[in-house]
């Protein structure tokens, strides 16, 4: 404590300190089993931890969401272990499958898992800024994902992924004794994992990036981990203090969120003066920067792999990391589109809208730009490829529904039904999941040093590609015919529903799909953990591409570069540069490779 | 790769750091960004509420301005001796660096107790969560004030005791953070003890009991994890963590303490 010293700038990094910091960590790498895989604080273990979690995050999604599918076309059907899926339960089943998806794959794989994994080899670090931080970061994600189990076992919380009071801050509404408090504690140590992680990634891409890596020379996947990390970091504390005050209404009897005079259930609730309005500003203004949150680093993905396999620099570099930053600055000012239909001034309701309109434009300069980046390119189709273009495919088709729903005259029409359902799973649910597949099979000989099967990873992207269109698309039609969301099934419903009886067959074609995309899904896993074991060794710079991490062994050493910080010479997307033999220019090639 | 040995490049592998300072620092300064929006967003929800409510109550007095004004000198020094002991570690003075500190341990824990005591006062003359009741078996208020306050505007205790208490914890990590940048190992046994010690505190601060357990789990982890002797860059990061926390009480006090008050009658 307090010795004067004159050490360089980053004397305080672990990874740079070779004193007595992290003395496990920084000298050689750990031997022990635990140290290893289990407490590591390897950034690439760590990585992969994220993306496992993630992956089992995303089957017991998708195990709710067929258990969803079969409740709204055959709800008599008895399921084995479950019985018959009440609609109550379906309420439950829509609320876990939107939370696992959105908090637990979402804005774990792409950031918190490849980012990991990616963004310090791809600046030329030999770790994070703070390894400890991040283990921690990894296991607090951990201990939310239990906790957001136990809820799942125990009293299913019915109040959707958005929580909205007064539905779930009574707790006596519903049958949700403290389903309900185990959603919050979950997602309050999510938010202070996310916190843990995002000023992680920030300070590493600010500090340790290696010799002659600008930040315009850093590959697009590290712009946008970068700002998803800015996002993150200012989004999740929002989130946290709206958490605590709506548990604080749950336990004790505060009344943040709870109007007056509300008789539940046959009893007067003590609650007095509050307003639901609060949660939905403090929720969506953490929950519309979430949304880019899922998306932007899929965004970085598909720019990546779009050059790499097109074999031409990324069209307007530069467009797409100003464009990523509008996108990431826009974000924030929209989050009362999400509350049209729960009444606003008209002015407020235009000045939203406005900006949210206005996200269309860099929105557009990215696909132009991708579009661009292929058009006359020397496109290789392999696996990774066709989910990157799937992703801009996707990105466009439910894209284009934003524009509509977000002026309020059309919103509050649309707003409650299945339009919504389609136009959010298209561009940030199954979108973001196309980044993540092509991700995985783009960096799946780096990670575990065998290449993928080509054979089974084209049949997964069409049935997925296919499948994901056949069910989402014609909910925008149900949408339209005013199919409302957020009900059990229609069937039995009765009444009210019955003008929509003409739309079952649809239904029946939705459910179809979903399970043999969701099937489907079997291909994916067994192709990975088959390749795992069994696929071709990867040579060190399988598919010809730049990026550094392309230049270490695969899959990597303990320490990324071997002690030998790379010097970078050039930018990432020197694809077919006139004069020189290669198609690529590596970003170590000396700088004299130009032949011009 | 089990006989991989890290070298560790210098720091002139690297490209230039941004804002010309170490990561524990830009670390702290994002950390600190996103905790603005955490209080932020709480003292959102205390205009919102407060905006909404007509008739919004005004029971705070002269002594209760007195005595926040009293925890606002304390919070105030606090920062001083805390610039004081920035200062003395930039010297290499390991003693007084050490001194200043724990001065400003001492006089954020007055902080606190005078904060605890303030709430202790108000809950027993009726200023309540419904919670309470429940948890501590109170009496009737003996302010009609305060009671009028509760019954007609929940929001008023509310948000006060969301708000100064989300505070005090952030008081409370202070210190606790402090005690182990100033004392290191040291600090496990006197924190274990001071927990112990809030086990037969009055009123709701008998809790505080398990956020000082909570808070030597962490501490024990963090140093025994890493054994280190903290440096100077150490002590300027706990500082500005600490100056932080006295910012938002320069928040608080004047939007809670100030504006419900009455001073006529």
């Amino acid at each position: 404590m307090g010795n004067v010293q004159n050490t360089p700038h980053r004397a305080d990094v672990g990874v740079v300190d070779s004193s007595v910091q992290h003395a496990a960590h920084a000298h050689a790498a750990p031997t022990g089993f635990i140290r290893k895989y289990i407490f590591s604080l390897d950034h690439k273990v760590i990585g992969l931890q994220y993306y496992f979690l993630a992956l089992a995050s995303v089957f017991t999604g998708l195990i709710l969401s067929v258990l969803m599918r079969i409740h709204l076309v055959w709800p008599e059907w008895a399921i084995p272990g479950i019985g018959i899926i009440k609609d109550e339960q379906y309420l439950g089943l829509l609320t876990l499958h939107g939370t696992f998806m959105v908090f637990f794959v979402l804005t774990t794989a792409p950031q918190s898992g490849f980012g990991n994994y990616f963004l310090p080899i791809q600046i030329g670090a030999a770790d994070m800024a703070f390894p400890v931080l991040n283990m921690l970061s990894f296991w607090t994600t951990f201990a939310a994902f239990i906790v957001m189990l136990g809820a799942f076992f125990t009293v299913m919380p019915i109040a959707g992924w958005t929580s909205y009071p007064t539905l779930s801050a009574l707790p006596n509404a519903g049958s949700l004794p403290w389903g309900q408090d185990l959603w919050l504690l979950s997602i309050a140590l999510f938010c202070a994992a996310s916190l843990m992680g995002a000023l992680n990634f920030i300070t590493t891409t600010l500090d340790l990036r290696c010799k002659g890596m600008s930040l315009w020379r850093m590959p697009l996947t590290c712009w946008t981990w970068f700002v998803t990390a800015i996002l993150g970091l200012l989004a999740f504390g929002v989130l946290l203090s709206g958490g605590l005050l709506l548990l604080l209404d749950r336990n004790a009897g505060t009344s943040f969120f709870v109007p007056g005079g509300l008789v539940v259930n046959g009893v007067q609730q003590r609650h007095e003066g509050g307003s639901p309005l609060l949660w939905q500003h403090l929720f969506w203004f953490f929950g519309h920067p979430e949304v880019y949150i899922a998306i932007l680093p899929g965004m970085g993905v598909a720019s990546q792999l779009l050059s790499t396999f097109s074999r031409k620099p990324i069209f307007g570099y530069r467009a797409m990391v100003f464009a990523v930053m509008a996108i990431g600055l826009l974000g924030f000012m929209v989050w009362g589109h999400h509350m049209f239909m729960s009444g606003m001034s008209p002015y407020t309701a235009f000045a939203f809208s406005l900006m949210t309109m206005a996200i269309g434009v860099p929105s557009a300069i990215k696909t132009f730009n991708w579009l661009g980046t292929m058009w006359r390119g020397k496109i290789r189709f392999y696996t990774p490829m066709l989910f990157a273009i799937g992703f801009v495919s996707l990105f466009v088709s439910g894209g284009l529904s934003g524009p509509f729903l977000a002026q309020p005259t059309l919103d509050i029409p649309l707003h409650d039904t299945f339009f919504v359902v389609a136009h959010f799973h298209l561009i940030m649910g199954v979108a973001a999941i196309f980044g993540i597949f092509a991700a995985t099979y783009y960096w799946f000989p780096k990670m575990f040093g065998r290449m993928m099967s080509e054979s089974l990873g084209r049949l997964h992207f069409w049935f997925t590609f296919v499948g994901t269109y056949a069910i989402f698309m014609p909910m925008h039609y149900e949408g339209m015919a005013g199919r409302p969301r957020r009900y059990g099934s229609m069937v039995v419903a009765g009444g009210l529903f019955n003008r929509l009886a003409a739309l079952m067959p649809l239904e029946k074609f939705i459910s179809i799909a979903a399970f043999v995309t969701a099937a489907a899904q079997l291909i994916f896993v067994i192709n990975l953990f088959w390749s795992m074991k069994k696929g071709e060794k990867a040579p060190v710079n399988p598919w010809e591409a730049t990026t550094l991490e392309w230049t270490i062994p695969s899959p990597p050493p303990h320490d990324n570069f071997a002690g030998n910080t790379p010097v970078v010479n050039h930018g990432p997307y020197e694809y077919s540069v006139p004069g020189v033999e290669r198609d690529y220019v590596m970003q170590t090639d000396p700088a004299s490779v130009h032949a011009h | 790769m089990a006989d991989a040995v890290v070298v560790h490049p210098g720091a002139e592998a690297y490209e230039p750091s941004w804002f010309r300072t170490y990561s524990k620092k830009i670390g702290m300064w994002l950390f600190l960004l996103s905790d603005s929006l955490t209080f932020g967003a709480l003292l959102f929800a205390y205009s919102y509420n407060r905006l909404s409510t007509p008739g919004w109550p005004t029971p705070f007095h002269v002594e209760s301005i007195r005595n926040a004004s009293i925890m606002t000198g304390f919070l105030l020094t606090s920062s001083l001796t805390m610039v004081l002991a920035v200062l003395a570690s930039s010297r290499g003075d390991r003693a007084w660096t050490r001194n200043w500190l724990l001065a400003t341990m001492a006089f954020g824990a007055g902080f606190v107790l005078l904060h605890a005591a303030e709430w202790n006062k108000l809950i027993g003359e009726g200023l309540r969560w419904p919670l309470f009741q429940t948890l501590f078996d109170l009496q009737p208020g003996t302010n009609p004030e305060y009671v009028a306050a509760t019954r007609n505007f929940p929001q008023f205790g509310g948000t006060f005791f969301a708000l100064t208490g989300m505070h005090m914890l952030h008081v409370t990590i202070g210190i606790i953070y402090l005690g182990a940048v100033a004392l290191r190992k040291m600090w496990l046994p006197i924190l274990g003890v001071l927990a112990i010690l809030c086990w037969w505190a009055p009123g709701p601060f008998h809790y505080g009991f398990y956020v000082l357990l909570f808070g030597l789990a962490i501490c024990a982890i963090v140093l025994l994890l890493k054994p280190m002797d903290y440096t100077d860059h150490d002590i300027e990061v706990s500082g500005l963590y600490w100056h932080f926390v006295d910012l938002v009480w320069m928040f608080i006090f004047p939007l809670v303490y100030l504006m419900s008050t009455r001073i006529s009658s």
